[in-house]
């Protein structure tokens, strides 16, 4: 049995049931609907304070007809961020460093502001790919150039939030690796080490928030141009 | 009689094989069993007027817990190995 240090990227499978699968229904018990009482726990009250906070946040550049897409982009949001939260806990399996499901995820969301954009302002979204004030010998180049970097954008959203995160489950664990390894012969030099892995904990904290946010930010940007 | 539908709490040990017997294991049953699991515990830690972190702690630790034993068979042999 290979032991390497992407092992802790299989989703391990008991009694045939993969731990990926658990770990993406886990995020909604932690959200609970709020009842309809006037004052809920204190739990439903931070939940919704946060909420309306991102939401308020994303939706403010976006017109009115796309308004229409503020409960997929929060919902996107939260899961995502849920997902990369739960994924720094021990032992735990984050299903966002599978390239698939960050595919699967920006992909037809990335193709549903482009066909939105084509189907309502066609000439509009095409006019996107020719910034302004550009000299006329540079057109064709250019118009090659932006299509190539709107055709990439899908590639970029995925593949963006899985290394992020891929890369900072590494160095947790190489870190923490050589900081057990070099315990009983240089403590010192163990110390030194745990004092990298406390600061590394918390830049994949604060990695974890902010790549969701930007995945979700970038989408509504897209949407901004073409709806 | 009286002896179906208690909850398991109250459900004496000399009991449990004749409860388990009345138990509905069609997914619709496990699931309303999983559900009305969820809900006392929800309405016991965390829907109180005054919460705090404990009934959410409680759960991502259970959630810990859970992961290492579904990864335990990866992770024995992993503490048994003699260089990393």
């Amino acid at each position: 049995m290979n032991l390497s240090f992407f092992d802790q990227f299989m989703s391990p499978s008991l009694l045939g049931i993969p731990l990926v699968l658990i770990s993406m229904l886990f995020p909604t018990l932690l959200f609970p609907s709020p009842n309809n009482r006037w004052i809920s726990n204190r739990y439903s009250t931070i939940q919704l304070w946060f909420l309306n906070l991102t939401t308020k946040q994303l939706l403010t550049p976006l017109n009115k007809k796309g308004h229409k897409w503020a409960l997929i982009l929060t919902s996107l949001m939260t899961f995502l961020l849920t997902i990369n939260l739960l994924g720094l806990l021990p032992y735990t399996f984050t299903p966002t460093t599978q390239l698939s499901m960050n595919m699967a995820l920006a992909f037809p969301l990335w193709l549903a502001t482009l066909l939105t954009g084509l189907r309502n302002q066609p000439s509009a979204s095409l006019g996107h790919l020719l910034p302004e004030g550009t000299p006329t010998p540079l057109i064709p180049a250019l118009i090659l150039i932006e299509t190539t970097s709107l055709l990439i954008r899908p590639l970029a959203l995925g593949v963006r939030l899985t290394a992020n995160l891929t890369a900072g489950h590494l160095l947790i664990q190489l870190i923490s690796t050589a900081t057990t390894t070099l315990l009983p012969i240089m403590p010192m030099v163990s110390i030194l080490t745990v004092i990298i892995l406390l600061l590394l904990t918390i830049l994949e904290v604060a990695v974890a928030m902010i790549q969701a946010y930007v995945f979700v930010l970038l989408l509504s940007l897209y949407l901004q141009e073409n709806i | 009689g009286p002896l179906l539908e208690r909850p398991l709490m109250e459900v004496r040990l000399g009991e449990l094989h004749t409860w388990i017997s009345t138990c509905d294991f069609s997914p619709q049953g496990l699931l309303g069993t999983v559900q009305k699991a969820w809900n006392s515990y929800y309405a016991k830690y965390i829907n109180v007027r005054r919460g705090g972190p404990a009934g959410i702690s409680m759960l991502l630790t259970g959630y810990c817990l859970l992961s290492y034993s579904w990864n335990y068979q990866h992770l024995k042999r992993y503490r048994w190995r003699k260089y990393h």
